[in-house]
């Protein structure tokens, strides 16, 4: 008998940002992200959801300049825990982020038209 | 060395319509236009063909539709689509089915019509919910990552960037099929319009039609056509991931993986190769895949490129045909990397060619840094 997933990893990464939470998966200890069924390189399916310390730095970044509108961030940011994703390094001039910038992370509410996502903020003491 | 070196040979190439093509005309019009032509160049017809290896990123079952269009029936087939480095990976599998007698003569194809239709039309992005909120520019904003984490390591600078591009254009001045041959400097491309910086628009690829094909057959029936064969020496492929997120090392791409399998295939070193075709998306691609073939350390080549190195005259001949960033680039540009590789070999490059020339590497670059497929090409005399 079939015994289908209640919830997908993109669901339950969704509903950790509904509570403000930037949630990433542990295999054997090792973290990673996107979320995933399995982990990667391994194929196991004994993973653990944790909680990041949303603190992390940039270890890539580009600034976007499209026609007709303002330029933006685009980063690249290892958190602190060991982990890669893409986002956005928000409050200030997108010229003026720089790889290894200390960054901590900031939910964007989700909207009728957009589920919520995490965006990162200058923290440069942390 | 692999015990399939050059049990292979490419023996016609072609180009199909290149640049701004006629309204209204079809990716497979393209491929089946460079076909006919390709198989005109070697001098066998539609009949000789019992292998079909095609992508397109306008054509989601491309050997459906080209076999359809060109009313053939082949013994083997092949779609593999892994994005601008497709066709390596095809002339790789039609290698190994050629040695397995799976097929004897195989067409390899490609066709855009991006330039006309729109590049957004041409290779729809797939919905990406980790990525899509930011609104990267995909391609460029992920070499533009790739490019800000080199100079950031290695200091690299816009300026080194700039001058892959003023080589590019600099080749295709000597090529009649360019697309952009007007003059290029380093202030050119530095002051040209910020695309995703540190990438401007002259260190992004052109925004092409176009197309072509690549016969491929048997050494013992590649003896006796019209073009010099070209032999399959030796092919390396990697993938290392999908988005540019998940990409291990984003100043280290697969090509280290890719490079070394193809050099031990075809038993030769990097230095023994006399004209490189480096899949040049971007100028910071060029920069990246010499370190990684093993041209100069990682972290310099930047250095490396500087001075008109790698230009008309410089020391290491690197696409000759001026590239995807000044000849054409429609969209998956890998089938005319590979072209210009086999045409050095064979010798009829006109204006651009070099001079005794035998051994010559063409490098496939797919999706944001994350295929690469290195093919090693040897002249009779390599065998």
């Amino acid at each position: 008998m079939s015994d289908p997933m209640e919830k997908s990893p993109l669901a339950i990464f969704r509903e950790y940002c509904d509570r403000g939470e930037l949630a990433y998966q542990t295999a054997d200890n090792k973290p990673f992200f996107y979320p995933r069924l399995a982990a990667p390189g391994t194929g196991s399916t004994d993973l653990e959801w944790k909680v990041s310390s949303g603190l992390g730095t940039v270890y890539a970044t580009t600034t976007l300049f499209p026609r007709g509108a303002d330029p933006y961030d685009v980063s690249l940011i290892d958190l602190d825990e060991g982990f890669r994703m893409m986002s956005r390094v928000d409050g200030i001039d997108a010229l003026e982020v720089q790889v290894g910038m200390r960054v901590k992370v900031r939910m964007v509410p989700g909207t009728e038209d957009e589920a919520p996502y995490p965006v990162f903020d200058v923290a440069e003491d942390a | 060395m692999s015990k399939i070196r050059g049990n292979a040979a490419i023996v016609g190439t072609a180009e199909s319509d290149l640049g701004a093509v006629a309204p209204d005309m079809s990716p497979v019009d393209l491929m089946a236009q460079g076909t006919v032509r390709a198989l005109d160049d070697c001098g066998l017809s539609l009949s000789d063909v019992d292998g079909i290896f095609v992508a397109a990123s306008q054509s989601r079952m491309a050997a459906l539709s080209l076999c359809e269009y060109l009313g053939v029936n082949p013994k083997f087939f092949d779609s593999t689509q892994i994005g601008g480095s497709s066709f390596m990976a095809h002339l790789t599998h039609a290698q190994a089915a050629i040695d397995a007698g799976l097929c004897e003569t195989v067409v390899v194809a490609y066709g855009s019509t991006q330039r006309t239709i729109g590049r957004a039309t041409a290779s729809a992005r797939e919905p990406n919910p980790y990525e899509d909120p930011y609104k990267p520019m995909m391609p460029p904003s992920a070499y533009a990552l790739a490019a800000s984490r080199h100079m950031h390591e290695f200091g690299t600078t816009r300026k080194q960037l700039a001058e892959v591009a003023v080589a590019a254009r600099n080749w295709a001045k000597l090529n009649p099929k360019s697309f952009m041959t007007d003059d290029l400097t380093v202030d050119d491309v530095l002051n040209a319009r910020m695309i995703s910086h540190p990438l401007t628009v002259r260190d992004c690829c052109l925004v092409t039609d176009g197309g072509g094909a690549i016969v491929v057959t048997t050494p013992e029936r590649a003896k006796d056509l019209k073009q010099k064969p070209v032999y399959i020496l030796g092919t390396g492929e990697a993938i290392t991931h999908a988005m540019i997120s998940q990409m291990p090392d984003l100043t280290t791409s697969g090509t280290a993986i890719s490079g070394p399998i193809a050099f031990e295939r075809a038993g030769v070193t990097p230095a023994d190769i006399d004209v490189l075709a480096l899949y040049d998306a971007f100028t910071i691609n060029v920069i990246l895949f010499l370190e990684d073939l093993g041209y100069c350390k990682k972290g310099e080549g930047g250095a490396f490129v500087e001075g008109g190195r790698i230009g008309p005259g410089g020391e290491l001949a690197v696409n000759t045909s001026g590239g995807g960033l000044s000849y054409c680039h429609p969209g998956m540009y890998g089938l005319l990397v590979l072209i210009e590789a086999a045409r050095q070999i064979q010798g009829v490059c006109g204006e651009r060619q070099q001079d005794n020339v035998n051994l010559t590497l063409a490098h496939g670059n797919g999706g944001v840094l994350s295929s690469q497929c290195t093919v090693i090409l040897g002249s009779e005399d390599t065998l």
